[in-house]
């Protein structure tokens, strides 16, 4: 059957003028809102913001309604420079951008697990999927409860293999992978899903091909299904990375960035000199944002590549 | 007459009403951020000071609490009260130095305030004069579990409270019988604020640890580093893992007899009362002198009343100031609070053993009183300094990279 | 299919797997499991630290008392203000954007259609600060609506690139033929079109009823009090009260995430549809 991606919009039409011109300007007239809304609150303030990065304001207006704040130029990327907060911020993203990756072979395997026809597995699957639905504050808490000092079931357990309990979410060096670890738990979940329609997809013939000829095992995964699955791990790829690079919820409920800032996150770090009880930086949470945005822009720019590259190809 | 309402509208709607229907009587406005029980105080104090003075008209105007932090910075310049709450010490610094509050020294000297209010003196004085009417605080200080004491057979502190070196001794008793000498809860990172204030003041006064809040000495000067080395004494004694763990865990485990001192605020005794404590287990001691002959200073963080610069009607507010600083006004409004007033004339209820032992430490407290670090350090600052408490707390072997970081932090903030 | 499947195994295997489905799944929810219990603990139970010992009842005064005692319910009824209007805003611009990107060919519909993808990724901190200012300006700021508006115009960048390619795998013949009747566009898109997206407006609609209600960051950004705080950014304000009321913490949670949960119990072919849209080629 013909579908609109098998046109080719190309080629030239003749048709008369009055519909040429309908049909011209239709399209404009059905992204209008969506395009201005998308505009005025994710466009624009993206140059806002780069603006406000070579200024120094503390966010509010004088008397008369007027932009209070000076202009440095790079003022506050030179500062950032020096500033040992940030370094500690970008190492932490650093092992939450490598660790996050994790939730692929993890989901992959969690998936395959569940990839039978036994009875109730329908329920098995929503249940294991459970933890991305629910709000990441929400994940938050019950991590804080797992980790806690003194009763946490994670500190009993460590108090009960090492002798000395482990509380996690005070030792400055153990505290992002244990946020990294409650993190996972919902990423892993989301990965699963997307394997699991994936392997639903995998061609029968093929598998049935490969068996005959003796594949099992690893060497089935390594080299049939995997890549029938490329589809799906492109997603996970692309919503991990993301996922890893946005991260903000559970550091802000689960410490705070603490302890002393050990778990800081550039999303997190920023929010605190932007607009935290200690904070009215906004010139410099801005310059926070613009390397963040800078950094996920690589991946994004990536990702973006590779989806015009297959949409070219179709 | 008093109306509740909050923002700008309502603001302009009490004005119309009240010059339209009170024509006669004068006008003083004041922006105040009450909480519902302190309201209800402040109301009471302004229908009292409307009977003795039946041709003033004292309006309020409630802002909520977090928003009126904002809210002041706009309304001191654009459209002033005459009166408006806010804070004491450094906290009142900017609007001082931007002209914002009235010098009120006049007032100070003719009500005799220099004697009532002696406590609150240096902490209201900016240049040798003063720029508000403090009318109530809370103590801090150590509460400790007589329970705990006893289990670890340690005497407990008497009425004089115990020198350093035998709250040090006593630590070691307590870790040896398990029990945590000094607990705390430094997740929020205030509360460790608390425990640095008080050996700041204790090793080199009142006046060092205001202008080491206010950027003005290095954090690598002898006196700083004597401040350290004194915390360094009390760290190895302190609740394992309290960066985890808020101030309310930290309370649990002092309810619980696994902690023997804990460095608080008043407010604190409702929460331990809860957890189970009684009048009979639970103490409160100042705490020990550090370096002999400092003047004894406090921490009593203060709310106070300030006359503005743009006050339409300064005569009148500041009767009603003088009223707001009188011992009967106070003790009235601090009965109804549960906090302590700043007037050494006035009287606290004589059957709460902590309010009165408050009291007793704050009114002869003759150092100062300092406000909480996060209140005598301006925002930015006072986190970078908490950052600092916390970590050695943790880290007490990094003491080089801390006070290297907060010294960079303070030649940033405020260059020489 | 992939793995081989079990009943194709030894007896043995199958019994295995029929005990290792179970127990996989309680070490999975370990810590949901944890909290759903301890929302269900007497406070004296916790005072005295028994934390994982035999509960002396089941206290579901816990619930009740969060309901009558904190503004809980305030919170979710905030946050149903900001999610409905939410998915019916994103929804209705996106299928337009969608339309317009999947239907008609002009230069620009790659580079735009590529915009509202990339748009959709980036960080929030990037757009913080003018959003907030912008907010506040108009005086939108700590209202349903300023919090709702932010929402639906991010969100149109992922429904726009879900819509977008939903329509495109409809068969074009339906909207040439009504181009030969002369029918008009707008009424091509109302007739024919829309019909046709009912599956695709399910999913996308539970999807960002989701992501709505659990979105914690603009909450705190854009909203302040308890009048119009949604449930995230309310769990966090009454977490800094409730210190170590871990029963209340714990109840207040599981209340969070009811609505997301039921949402998706109800609507999972269409939830997992809308997730996994592009995991297949």
């Amino acid at each position: 059957m013909a579908q609109a991606s098998d046109v080719n919009f190309a080629a030239p039409v003749h048709r008369p003028k009055a519909q040429w011109n309908q049909r011209t300007i239709a399209p404009w007239l059905f992204l209008a809102p969506g395009l201005f809304m998308f505009a005025v609150y994710v466009l624009w303030p993206i140059v806002q913001s780069i603006t406000l990065s070579l200024y120094d304001w503390n966010g509010l207006y004088n008397k008369d309604g007027a932009f209070t704040g000076t202009f440095i130029g790079m003022g506050n990327y030179a500062e950032l420079m020096t500033d040992p907060a940030f370094e500690v911020s970008l190492w932490n993203n650093f092992y939450w951008l490598a660790l996050y990756l994790l939730a692929l072979p993890a989901g992959l395997f969690i998936a395959i697990f569940l990839n039978q026809t036994v009875r109730g597995i329908r329920l098995y699957k929503s249940l294991f999927f459970f933890p991305f639905v629910i709000s990441q504050v929400v994940v938050g808490l019950m991590f804080a409860w797992f980790y806690a000092p003194n009763f946490g079931l994670f500190y009993l357990l460590t108090e009960w293999i090492t002798g000395k309990g482990t509380a996690i979410l005070a030792d400055p060096d153990l505290v992002t992978f244990g946020i990294i670890a409650a993190g996972l738990w919902p990423q892993i979940a989301y990965v699963m899903i997307l394997y699991l329609t994936g392997l639903n997809n995998v061609a029968p013939d093929q598998i049935e091909a490969a068996r005959l000829d003796g594949a099992k095992g690893w060497k089935m995964l390594w080299y049939v299904v995997l890549p029938q699955l490329r589809p799906a791990t492109f997603i996970a790829v692309i919503v991990t990375v993301i996922g890893a690079l946005r991260s903000f919820d559970l550091v802000s409920i689960m410490t705070s960035g603490g302890p002393f800032g050990s778990s800081r996150i550039l999303s997190y770090y920023m929010y605190e000199k932007a607009l935290s009880e200690y904070g009215f930086r906004m010139g410099y949470g801005a310059a926070i944002a613009v390397v963040l945005f800078a950094i996920m822009m690589v991946f994004i720019s990536g990702f973006i590549w590779k989806m015009w590259r297959d949409e070219k190809e179709r | 007459m008093v109306h509740k309402k909050t923002g700008a509208l309502a603001l302009v709607a009490a004005l119309l009403m009240s010059t339209s229907a009170f024509a006669q009587q004068r006008l003083v406005t004041w922006n105040a951020d009450y909480d519902p029980i302190p309201l209800a105080a402040a109301e009471a104090m302004i229908t009292d000071f409307e009977a003795a003075n039946p041709d003033i008209d004292v309006q309020l105007t409630n802002f909520d609490h977090e928003g009126y932090k904002t809210s002041i910075r706009n309304f001191l310049t654009a459209d002033a009260p005459d009166l408006a709450n806010w804070y004491a010490a450094n906290r009142m610094r900017p609007f001082v130095e931007a002209g914002l509050f009235a010098d009120i020294s006049d007032l100070w000297a003719s009500e005799g305030l220099n004697d009532s209010l002696a406590s609150s003196v240096l902490s209201m004085t900016i240049d040798g004069k003063q720029w508000g009417i403090p009318y109530t605080y809370y103590q801090w200080g150590i509460y400790y579990n007589r329970d705990a004491y006893k289990a670890a057979g340690i005497e407990a502190p008497g009425a004089d409270g115990m020198t350093w070196e035998q709250f040090l001794a006593n630590c070691a008793t307590f870790k040896a019988a398990g029990i945590d000498c000094v607990t705390t809860g430094s997740s929020a990172l205030w509360p460790v604020a608390g425990i640095f204030d008080y050996v700041s003041m204790r090793t080199n006064g009142y006046q060092f640890h205001s202008d080491l809040a206010a950027g003005k000495v290095s954090w690598t000067s002898p006196e700083a580093r004597a401040v350290f080395a004194e915390l360094g004494k009390l760290q190895p004694f302190v609740t394992e893992n309290h960066a985890a763990i808020d101030w309310q865990d930290a309370a649990a485990i002092f309810v619980q007899n696994k902690a023997a001192n804990y460095v608080m605020g008043n407010f604190a005794v409702g929460v331990f009362k809860e957890g189970g404590m009684t009048n009979d287990n639970l103490g409160f001691m100042v705490f020990p002198e550090i370096t002999a002959g400092v003047a004894r200073a406090e921490e009593a963080p203060t709310d106070t009343v300030h006359l503005t610069s743009g006050a339409k009607n300064p005569e009148d507010a500041k009767k009603f100031l003088a009223y707001v600083a009188s011992a009967e006004a106070q003790t009235k409004w601090n009965a109804a609070v549960g906090q302590l007033p700043t007037n050494k004339n006035s009287t606290v209820d004589a059957a709460d053993p902590f309010l009165s032992a408050g009291f007793a430490s704050l009114s002869s407290a003759t150092g100062g009183i300092a406000q909480f670090w996060d209140r005598d350090a301006e925002a930015e600052y006072a986190k970078a300094g908490m950052e600092g408490f916390q970590r050695f707390l943790v880290q007490p072997e990094a003491l080089e990279e801390i006070l290297t970081q907060l010294e960079a932090t303070r030649l940033r903030l405020y260059p020489q | 299919m992939f793995p081989r499947p079990i009943q194709q195994s030894s007896t043995g295997a199958q019994w295995l797997y029929t005990i290792a489905l179970p127990i996989s799944l309680v070490i999975w929810l370990f810590p949901l499991l944890g909290v759903a219990l301890t929302s269900l603990r007497p406070a004296s139970d916790l005072a005295q630290g028994n934390y994982f010992g035999m509960p002396s009842g089941i206290a579901w005064e816990n619930y009740v008392y969060i309901f009558t005692e904190t503004p809980i319910g305030q919170y979710m009824i905030n946050s149903l203000w900001v999610t409905i209007p939410t998915v019916i805003g994103a929804v209705s611009l996106s299928l337009m954007t969608g339309f317009a990107l999947a239907v008609y060919g002009f230069r620009a519909n790659i580079l735009i259609f590529f915009m509202f993808v990339a748009g959709n990724f980036v960080p929030f901190q990037i757009l913080m600060v003018p959003v907030r200012d912008m907010t506040l300006q108009l005086g939108m700021y700590d209202t349903w609506y300023g919090l709702a508006l932010f929402h639906i115009a991010f969100q149109t960048g992922f429904c726009t690139l879900f819509m977008r390619n939903f329509i495109k795998a409809l068969p074009f013949e339906l909207i040439e033929a009504a181009r030969v009747e002369g029918v008009a566009e707008w009424r091509i898109f109302w007739y024919i079109v829309l019909p046709l997206m009912r599956p695709a407006i399910a999913a996308l609609s539970v999807l960002v009823f989701t992501f709505i209600w659990n979105d914690f960051f603009w909450a705190t950004v854009l909203t302040q009090g308890v009048d119009s705080q949604p449930i995230t950014a309310g769990l966090s304000s009454l977490n800094g009260q409730w210190i170590a009321q871990w029963h209340l913490v714990s109840a207040g949670s599981i209340l969070a995430a009811l609505p997301p949960v039921a949402m998706f119990f109800m609507m999972q072919k269409h939830f997992i549809a809308g997730l996994t849209m592009g995991a297949v080629k």
